[in-house]
């Protein structure tokens, strides 16, 4: 069912191979320019209503952000995922807040949390979670979670890690035989 | 720690600016009368706490100590997920209110703020601002293994690790998170320090102001209130 969706989508618009998960769970991967013409048809002729997810991941090897817009046909319990992928030295996407109004929402956070601009997206350039953020955006891989932590932060003495299995190994057996 | 990115360098030369009505700024008057505003320090008091002194005579300080240690309001400020543990306490399956304890829902009707788990940035400047808005003597209580090392908490880029670094603590409760006996146990042992004249926090919090003033701000990039702001 899904598979004659793309068929039937790919004819128009140009489309990547389909990738399954489950029976009513697929995604492919998209161009830009379409994005939004694709989007449309989804939603008023194949009963995609729902945009259950907008979000991102950082390929940094690959130097490019991937959207993925997740959206729900709910009569036909079906799932499409759309993935669109960004430059990351630049990431400019495209607002598509007039079609739902919820992905303003989405478009804020991804603007923040991975520094992907929405041209247009209302709000968009205001703080959504983080308060006087002035690092780079917390999302991003070559953030290191850690290390702003310990120079941000002071540490109380005391705190041990024990990684788990050599800590029982060593706590099980003292004389190192197993 | 080897997942630690050696090279990677926190940001520390970027300043948050101002939000635009808090900035200082000149208003002419419609009759040509030219006005000076800053909004920070105009609608503010500015001046810092002091210590409150101890009676001269013990025996009237202890009986002090003995009425505060009677007299605990709790301010309903849950800032993590340890306020879930503060329901049961208050309503008949552990009824704090036999021993005394009662919450009120604003900084001025309180003296012991209890920071119920994580603290994350954005929270630690609302709980400053309830700590000072709160009358002395006050009492500080961090709840929680997030408020005493950062717990689970301890590579959040947002989520300060040491409550004492900001705000001046009288108690500890360890747990992840402790369950409501403990944390009636811990109001007991609030009880006797307070009963002892130890929990000074208060006092404390007056005397390194300046020390607790750098470290608040260390952390928190928008400084958009007074210095201090009871």
């Amino acid at each position: 069912m899904m598979r004659d969706l793309h068929d039937h989508l790919k004819t128009r618009y140009r489309l990547g191979d389909l990738a399954e998960r489950r029976g009513n769970l697929a995604f492919v991967d998209v161009e830009r320019a379409d994005l939004r013409a694709l989007l449309v048809e989804l939603r008023d002729v194949h009963g995609f209503t729902h945009l259950s997810l907008l979000t991102a991941v950082d390929w940094i090897e690959e130097g490019r952000f991937q959207l993925t817009y997740l959206m729900n046909n709910r009569a036909a319990n079906r799932t499409l995922g759309l993935r669109v992928f960004l430059d990351r030295a630049d990431p400019v996407g495209d607002t598509i807040h007039d079609l739902w109004p919820t992905a303003a929402t989405y478009q804020r956070e991804l603007r923040e949390m991975f520094g992907i601009a929405f041209p247009g997206s209302p709000r968009v350039d205001e703080e959504f979670i983080l308060e006087g953020w002035t690092d780079m955006p917390p999302y991003r891989r070559d953030f290191d979670t850690l290390a702003y932590s310990q120079q941000t932060f002071s540490d109380r003495e005391g705190r041990e890690t024990h990684d788990p299995r050599s800590h029982m190994a060593k706590k099980l057996y003292p004389e190192g035989q197993r | 720690m080897k997942d630690i990115d050696k090279s990677f360098r926190k940001d520390t030369e970027t300043e948050f600016p101002l939000r635009e009505e808090l900035r200082p700024r000149s208003v002419t008057a419609p009759d040509g009368q030219v006005i000076e505003i800053d909004p920070l320090q105009d609608y503010f008091c500015q001046e810092p706490p002091k210590v409150h002194k101890q009676s001269y005579f013990k025996i009237v300080e202890d009986f002090y100590n003995w009425a505060r240690a009677h007299s605990l309001w709790i301010l309903g400020f849950g800032t993590g997920c340890g306020a879930i543990e503060m329901r049961p306490l208050m309503t008949p399956r552990f009824d704090a209110y036999r021993y005394g304890i009662q919450w009120r829902p604003t900084p001025r009707q309180a003296n012991l703020l209890v920071i119920s788990g994580y603290l994350s940035v954005k929270t630690l400047k609302r709980a400053i601002r309830a700590y000072e808005q709160m009358p002395s003597p006050k009492y500080v209580v961090g709840l929680g293994s997030c408020t005493i090392n950062g717990g689970m908490y301890w590579d959040s880029y947002n989520t300060i690790k040491r409550l004492d670094d900001y705000l001046p603590v009288d108690l500890y409760i360890a747990g992840c998170m402790p369950r409501p006996e403990a944390l009636l146990a811990g109001f007991m042992d609030l009880k006797k320090l307070i009963r002892k004249g130890k929990a000074e926090g208060a006092n404390k919090y007056a005397e390194n102001f300046d020390w607790y003033k750098a470290n608040q701000k260390s952390v928190i990039k928008d400084w958009d209130m007074p210095d201090y702001n009871w």
